[in-house]
């Protein structure tokens, strides 16, 4: 069993965050209806976990899921993934509000795709970022709306983002390049 | 999974990469049906069609799935061209190279020839039909196609009837099907039987005997009137009655829901009668719509050596 690295955010540290998120967005937009569309692989628990959130003061708030293998910047770079063409939205988004959720965000590219994917699907009246982590290191000008925890780290540091949903349990740990398992 | 260069046959792939080409065309086919019409992933790329048979339905197939996938097509078409001023393969492969195109997809009446053009072009190169070798895409479309009414292809049963001596179809589709842990059957006129068949595929004498088998797919080959220049059957009477789908044997395949398939364009009253195109269990136009998908997790899979303006 490796090593999971070093912790940054515990369990209960990143429920916190996330209820952060959802009332971040709540406060922005008090009336406005928008859809909350997660990016494959861990974007789409975490779009699930702020709806849930969301619940109480919006009930029955919209959300999606987004593959973006199409529309990566390196398609030949690209290998299969379960999630592959798992694009998931409840009707066109022409006029919509859309809320783009992604765990880490670190060189920009995936939200430039999923920008670009989001428009074979209409035209959304605004797009806004929610993240879970800003780790740095931008190659495109993209920055988050919504941000649960910003701290740089270097390139040759690996971030593991574990979510309940998926993995059993949330967390958050840093992992050193040598022992890199993405 | 890490692409190839070329896509010549279905002996070269392995099964997990057979898998993979399956579950691409899935997504492919479900974006074309959820109004996606067209996406970015071959932008800048170049495919040249490069048919050197008569072909319509293949050739806009891979048209259609390479302008899906963004690429920029252009038809050779080789009446009209220097073939006739007698420029050898070689030749024009040289020149298309020149041209920087990323894709080749050739059809050849002779084997083989796909390979050679793919030995001179670092363009990737896909077998559209060469002689009687191999039509790998048709292979992979009916793979496909069958998964996707029977789900899983381990020990289900297809009888294949009609020429299977000179049909690269045959050829094709049996190899991936028993790739696949399917069993197939072969049924058809004597001399069109090959002698040197997998031995785990058994021939049949009568369409009794292929009923008595209880196949859950037959497998109607075309009759290649273009390729019959000896006569291996009587007449095409003949051939009907005793090979094809007649009233008859049509209301027993329905009593059994058995599934009909045929690479297309049939000849009625050959391989089949009329009432056959509007049984419900007919996948012929299925296997029209699923050759774009499963054509497109081609292009989309192989790796040209042309180097790339992206990525």
């Amino acid at each position: 069993m490796e090593s999971p690295g070093q912790q940054l955010l515990s369990p209960r540290e990143i429920d916190t965050r996330i209820h952060r998120l959802a009332y971040e967005i709540l406060e922005r937009h008090p009336k406005e209806k928008f859809i909350l569309v997660g990016i494959h692989r861990r974007g789409v628990p975490l779009a699930q976990r702020l709806a849930k959130v969301l619940e109480v003061e919006r009930p029955g708030v919209e959300t999606g899921m987004l593959d973006i293998t199409l529309h990566r910047d390196d398609p030949q770079k690209a290998t299969f993934s379960p999630d592959f063409g798992k694009t998931k939205l409840p009707h066109d988004l022409d006029g919509t509000l859309v809320i783009l959720v992604d765990d880490v965000l670190f060189t920009g590219r995936t939200i430039r795709a999923a920008i670009d994917a989001l428009f074979e699907y209409g035209r959304p009246s605004k797009i806004e970022l929610a993240v879970l982590v800003d780790r740095g290191c931008r190659e495109v000008p993209i920055q988050p709306d919504y941000c649960g925890l910003r701290q740089t780290i270097g390139r040759e540091s690996y971030l593991r983002v574990r979510l309940r949903e998926q993995d059993g349990q949330d967390g958050l740990f840093l992992v050193d390049n040598k022992h890199q398992a993405p | 999974m890490n692409g190839r260069k070329d896509l010549l046959d279905i002996e070269s792939l392995s099964v997990e990469e057979i898998n993979y080409l399956l579950e691409t065309a899935g997504p492919f086919k479900n974006l074309i049906r959820q109004s996606v019409k067209k996406m970015p992933p071959l932008r800048g790329r170049h495919v040249l069609t490069l048919f050197y048979e008569p072909s319509t339905r293949t050739r806009s197939s891979f048209e259609i799935a390479a302008k899906r996938l963004s690429a920029d097509v252009t038809n050779f078409t080789v009446s009209t061209s220097s073939v006739v001023k007698g420029e050898s393969i070689i030749d024009t492969i040289d020149t298309l190279q020149a041209m920087q195109v990323d894709y080749i997809i050739v059809r050849h009446g002779a084997a083989g020839v796909p390979n050679l053009i793919a030995k001179h072009t670092r363009a990737s190169v896909i077998n559209a039909g060469d002689g009687h070798h191999a039509h790998p895409t048709q292979g992979l479309l009916d793979a496909f196609t069958m998964k996707e009414v029977l789900g899983p292809l381990t020990s289900r049963r297809v009888a294949v009837i009609g020429d299977i001596q000179h049909s690269r179809v045959a050829r094709s589709t049996s190899m991936i099907l028993r790739k696949l842990g399917a069993q197939v059957g072969v049924f058809g006129p004597g001399p069109l039987i090959p002698e040197d068949r997998h031995p785990d595929m058994q021939s049949f004498r009568c369409f009794n005997e292929v009923f008595d088998w209880q196949p859950e797919v037959i497998y109607l080959l075309r009759i290649q009137m273009e390729r019959q220049k000896e006569q291996f059957f009587p007449s095409l009477h003949e051939y009907h009655r005793l090979y094809g789908v007649t009233d008859e044997r049509l209301n027993y395949i329905r009593s059994k829901g058995i599934y009909i398939m045929h690479p297309g364009p049939v000849n009625r009253g050959v391989e089949l009668v009329d009432g056959v195109m509007t049984y419900e269990r007919t996948l012929i136009n299925l296997q029209v719509e699923n050759g774009i998908a499963a054509r497109m997790a081609v292009l989309y899979w192989l790796q040209p050596e042309t180097g790339s303006q992206r990525g």
